[in-house]
């Protein structure tokens, strides 16, 4: 399995763990291998307890790390992937389609990264194109229709910046998004299971209710492009640095208001256990459209406006 | 990958900034063609270049006075200044930076706001300053471009929002984020109380300011040559690493792309502005 270094010593243990186990005397050893586990799990749990902000944008990039795919097969029923832009063309890093999720009825939108090197290729590793986020309102317009709630899955290190995107409106793409999704008459729910780069995330999540998972990232830029910029050099000592200073952090951003919800992760972080985080999601998202889909849709969006017309306000003041 | 995807922020485009402040005097230089001009004739032309055409970076103070009746204009939340939220230091404090920002321009952030007349006609403006900190936004320019737009709402006036940034402000983060959705959010309030929203892109437009309020206009006219973009020429060189095309992300390219309606000279601004608040009728 793939390892960020500071997961190494949990790896050793584990691959302790796993030697005593595969030992012919394995049932003598009963002790010490009880012994070795509860040493993992303490070394786990006090590893993720005080990762830093760079180390969380690390788990948060883990290749390990489940994606909109995955949560589709772990959380939906009756998935029915819905294709293209009926514009230009099907971008696979914005996955749409029809789902079920507990007792709801969703049309569902995520990033997708992609696994193997031909899929990270083709879906630009999370970077959707203008057509990308066009798919995605043509879909949740076509929930408003049909009074579905909507559920998107944010994965993105940012919008895609490419000659052919920028030719074909990759702002104005994102643009409409962010003004159309402030006035859909249906319950949103976004949440960010990695990465939540820029503009590139806030075009699918302009919802009622975002959650972060305990290790996702969200912010304006990444650690690497603030550091190239303001530091002059990204390396891990800016980096670090960066990944501090702009707040991105799940635990952060709730504090300063901008998410609604932190969705605690399983020991050691999703990609230790998906089905945990899955389920967690899962549970979150039912949760949410429980209230949401009770309010009549004049209530929702004007409580949708008021959140994000309040963010930055405080943040600014009046002089005299 | 993800710093190449990352959207271009207000520090990397001073490098397209001319290098030196233009020297006090009675001439001065086009940073285009290197002619020498007079400062007062230059002005007169509304710092358009007398010989190459090229339209110069001017500031919210001077862009407001070009394009608004004589003694209109009056401004809104005027005295709104930036908050630190996130306490961000990176080689230097942001608050040395909004104070040195504010030290140079005597401004308090990077818009100015208001209402006015142009050629008799009743607006609420907005145009943002590359003079402070590169026109980026953050809380106070989402803020004041909000209020503007809700105020042009509420009283049924056009609103003309003129961009010229490098995009989002880095140091407040998720703040500035966020003030794309909520200066979006406004539009979509005006567009649905039948308001009209001119758009109006100058040298330079990128990254979160094109991505929201910018690209929203019922009608959206640029400058000749402007810059105008998602992401930066720099951001997208090292992600394709191969040369851009010529012309690429300028208002040419983005009028024969088909994202705006228009590309209008400088000095016909007013008459064009005019002319759109006529045809829509408010």
């Amino acid at each position: 399995m793939y390892a960020l270094d500071f997961e190494q010593p949990v790896l050793d243990i584990e691959k302790q763990i796993e030697r005593l186990e595969s030992a012919p005397a394995a049932a003598t050893l009963a002790d010490e291998l009880a012994t070795l586990k509860a040493t993992r799990d303490t070394l786990l749990r006090k590893t993720y307890a005080s990762l830093t902000p760079w180390q969380t944008v690390r788990v948060a990039r883990h290749p390990a790390r489940p994606q909109t795919a995955d949560y589709i097969d772990m959380m939906c029923r009756d998935f029915c992937q819905l294709h293209g832009d009926r514009r230009f063309g099907d971008d696979p890093a914005i996955i749409t389609g029809l789902a079920r999720i507990g007792p709801f009825k969703v049309m569902l939108v995520g990033h997708q990264k992609g696994r193997t090197t031909a899929e990270r290729i083709s879906c630009r590793f999370g970077c959707a194109n203008p057509e990308g986020y066009r798919k995605a309102l043509l879909k949740m317009r076509m929930a408003e229709k049909f009074k579905m709630p909507i559920v998107t899955l944010v994965d993105t290190p940012g919008a895609y910046p490419g000659i052919e995107s920028e030719q074909r409106g990759q702002a104005e793409a994102i643009a409409v998004n962010l003004r159309e999704m402030s006035r859909l008459r249906t319950p949103i729910v976004s949440i960010v299971i990695g990465e939540g780069g820029s503009g590139g995330a806030l075009g699918i999540a302009v919802a009622d209710k975002v959650a972060m998972m305990q290790y996702a990232w969200y912010s304006v830029i990444s650690p690497e492009g603030c550091a190239a910029i303001l530091w002059k050099e990204a390396n891990e000592t800016t980096n670090t640095k960066a990944a501090t200073a702009l707040a991105l952090t799940a635990d952060r951003n709730l504090t300063n208001g901008l998410i609604d919800s932190v969705i605690t992760e399983p020991a050691g972080g999703a990609h230790r256990d998906p089905r945990a985080a899955a389920s967690a999601m899962q549970h979150w998202i039912v949760e949410q459209l429980r209230e949401l889909t009770r309010l009549d849709p004049d209530t929702l969006v004007r409580r949708r406006f008021e959140k994000f017309r309040a963010m930055g306000s405080t943040a600014s003041r009046q002089l005299a | 990958m993800a710093e190449r995807a990352a959207e271009r922020t207000w520090d990397q485009v001073e490098t397209l900034a001319p290098k030196k402040a233009v020297p006090e005097g009675l001439w001065t230089q086009c940073p285009e063609c290197g002619e020498s001009l007079f400062r007062k004739a230059l002005e007169q032309n509304l710092h358009v270049c007398m010989k190459c055409d090229h339209h110069m970076r001017i500031s919210a103070r001077q862009r407001v006075e070009q394009l608004l009746d004589p003694g209109t204009f009056e401004p809104m939340n005027a005295t709104m200044s930036p908050m630190d939220p996130l306490s961000f230091v990176d080689m230097k404090p942001y608050r040395e930076r909004i104070a040195q920002a504010q030290r140079q321009t005597g401004e308090n952030d990077g818009v100015q706001t208001g209402a006015g007349f142009i050629k008799g006609r009743k607006v609420v403006v907005a145009a943002l300053d590359f003079t402070f900190l590169a026109g980026s936004m953050g809380s106070v320019v989402g803020e004041k471009v909000t209020r503007a737009i809700e105020h042009a709402t509420d009283h049924a006036v056009p609103v003309i929002v003129v961009s010229c940034s490098g995009g989002a402000r880095m140091q407040e983060s998720g703040f500035s984020l966020m003030q794309m959705a909520k200066t979006s959010a406004a539009l979509a309030r005006l567009d649905d109380a039948g308001g009209l929203f001119i758009s109006v892109l100058t040298d330079p437009t990128t990254g979160g300011v094109t991505a929201s309020f910018a690209m929203l206009g019922d009608v959206i006219i640029a400058e000749p040559h402007a810059l105008i973009g998602f992401a930066g020429p720099r951001v997208i060189r090292q992600t394709i690493r191969q040369e851009l095309p010529e012309g690429f992300q300028t208002s040419e390219f983005l009028l024969a792309a088909g994202f705006i309606d228009r590309i209008v000279h400088r000095a016909n601004l007013r008459s064009e502005i005019s002319r759109f608040i006529d045809f829509s009728g408010t």
